[in-house]
């Protein structure tokens, strides 16, 4: 096992996971790649998203698109904005071609919004691009355990 | 000591919480009202369950529920469809757990009879206990009355009540014209969102013809488009109109230029739509196809609504599930092309994706809206939801009454609907 890589790549992602609990959406966008894809898939036996309906299906415009309506203050749906914490544990390299390296890690989050405590887990799985000693995000798939079961507004980033 | 307790209070009577204009608050709030409406709407009308892409094979099903109860959905070998009580005639447990698949026949876990795909009983293990006390023909899964119009699928409890194209009327028009967004391919419903609200049911039946919360609750999905969609979408102003079809059916035209998809093919195609006409003319797509496709691939202008449960939705299926009093269950079905171009069809996921479900940039919005009114129906009871606008301008239409865009003509219709089935004997 490479721990060095496994190292790398938890490091890398916790670091998103906080810009995303604390609403640095500039930073997050800034480290995509400019053809990246932020999927949220509904039926978790599928594989191909793209010609499928997902939650979210997002290029770099939707994800800017995505952190304006949360920024924005125009959508009753995220004023007050939801607060989160997301715990990320469980990292495992399933692949390393020298240039993309594919991660899985299991994500917890809580949201608190008005009255309410949520909870939401997934998979996420990563493809990183190793860019300039560091790492940018080529895909990001985030599969909730309970996608295919009825779900509240999300009015966050997962 | 008995006569001094108090009776539940179940002698309301329904007709008195609808007046022309207004509707009482209770209707959003009181459960004997709800289990009423279970029985006598629910339970006592045409209830849409699938549209018939969703099982498009023979044992091809999906599980559903009219009102509260449990059905199944499928295609029998002789692909005629079926709409059964999901219940074993034996002792109750469900016979299918999955929300869609394939299969040959449905057999319960707990004791194994086995059913076959028209709800005949077909098996029971170990009957020798029986003796000749059983008839397996007498025990089928319980089956529903089915009708379709344009390949929706509808089911009712009631063998007595009218055709389900007399129920229809004046709302068939209007389905004709949806289903042409398939583009001469047909509709198939691939996928859809499902979510929950904490409000009554009826306050999204409502949301379905109201254009005047379109510019407030979707001002952040308005500020994420492009500007010949925002002019689009700016219709509360606009030459629109909201008309009552009939039976609680009403069509909101918020876009009158897209009411029929197949008109004014030879018009310039709006710059939004350039790069996938091209991508369709480079797959070899003759011209006055890809102008009929990228037409269609938006959508049409307006939202048609069938009560109770049911809405052709601009380009989407909206359908409701009352779960109790103060609970809803949504699902927005995705349509696309059948067969039609990928192109296009990936054209119309990423639009459904952007608007609908829990991270889309309209349905959240709207879900926290109506939670805010089940929320504030919780105060003053004795007040009353007010449903009068556009009333000064409404006028008789052919189908019924005609007011503007933003006119609750159609609520109106359907709590005219809701209070004439809630009065009635059953």
């Amino acid at each position: 096992m490479n721990l060095n890589l496994l190292n790398e790549v938890t490091a890398f992602i916790w670091q998103e996971g906080d810009m995303l609990d604390h609403g640095e959406y500039d930073a997050w966008l800034a480290q995509w790649t400019a053809k990246g894809t932020y999927i949220i898939p509904i039926d978790p036996k599928q594989t191909d998203h793209e010609n499928t309906l997902n939650y979210a299906y997002d290029d770099h415009h939707m994800r800017q698109l995505r952190v304006q309506r949360l920024i924005g203050g125009e959508s009753i749906s995220t004023s007050p904005q939801p607060r989160t914490v997301r715990t990320l544990s469980r990292f495992r390299v399933l692949g390393d071609d020298g240039v993309n390296v594919t991660v899985r890690c299991a994500q917890n989050l809580r949201e608190f919004r008005k009255e309410s405590l949520k909870h939401y887990s997934a998979d996420l799985t990563y493809t990183l691009v190793r860019a300039g000693g560091g790492f940018q995000i080529h895909r990001k798939v985030i599969s909730l355990i309970n996608s295919d079961d009825t779900l509240a507004g999300i009015g966050y980033i997962l | 000591m008995s006569n001094l307790i108090p009776a539940v209070n179940l002698a309301v009577d329904p007709a008195d919480l609808v007046q022309a204009d207004r509707v009482h608050t209770s209707m959003y709030t009181d459960p004997a009202l709800f289990d009423a409406e279970l029985e006598k709407i629910f339970h006592s009308t045409w209830i849409w369950v699938a549209h018939e892409s969703e099982i498009p094979d023979a044992g091809s099903y999906k599980t559903t529920y009219i009102g509260k109860q449990p059905v199944i959905v499928v295609r029998d070998r002789k692909k005629d469809i079926h709409v059964l009580l999901n219940r074993c005639r034996h002792r109750g447990a469900t016979v299918c757990e999955h929300k869609k698949g394939k299969t040959n026949s449905f057999v319960c876990p707990y004791h194994g009879w086995g059913y076959a795909l028209d709800g005949s009983l077909r098996g029971i293990p170990h009957p020798e206990s029986y003796g000749d006390c059983i008839d397996k023909a007498e025990l089928p899964l319980v089956s529903l009355r089915t009708e379709r119009y344009a390949g929706m699928i509808f089911a009712t409890f009631k063998d007595d009540i009218e055709p389900l194209e007399d129920f229809l009327g004046a709302a068939k028009k209007w389905m004709d014209l949806f289903m042409k967004q398939g583009a001469g391919y047909g509709i198939k419903v691939p996928g859809e969102h499902r979510f929950r609200f904490p409000g009554n049911w009826k306050i999204q039946l409502e949301n379905t013809t109201d254009a005047y919360h379109f510019p407030l609750v979707h001002k952040s999905f308005l500020s994420s488009v492009d500007e010949q969609t925002l002019e689009l979408f700016d219709f509360v102003k606009g030459p629109g109109y909201v008309e009552d079809l009939g039976n609680g059916h009403s069509v909101m035209v918020m876009i009158p230029e897209l009411i029929d998809l197949e008109a004014d093919l030879d018009k310039p195609i709006p710059e939004r739509f350039e790069a996938l006409a091209a991508e369709l003319r480079d797959e070899g797509i003759e011209e006055q196809q890809v102008r009929r496709i990228v037409r269609a691939v938006g959508g049409t202008g307006f939202n048609l609504n069938l009560f109770p449960n049911v809405a052709c939705s601009m380009a989407f299926f909206r359908v409701l599930q009352p779960i109790s009093v103060t609970e809803t269950e949504i699902h927005h079905a995705v349509i696309t092309m059948d067969g039609g171009p990928a192109a296009a069809n990936r054209y119309r996921l990423r639009l459904h994706e952007h608007f609908q479900g829990p991270m889309g940039f309209g349905t959240p919005d709207d879900s926290e809206a109506w939670e805010r009114v089940q929320k504030g129906a919780n105060a003053g009871e004795d007040l009353w939801i007010m449903l009068n606008r556009g009333l000064p301008g409404e006028k008789p239409s052919a189908d019924g009454l005609i007011s503007d865009v933003s006119a609750e003509t159609g609520m109106r219709a359907a709590y005219q609907q809701w209070k004439k089935m809630m009065a009635e004997a059953q």
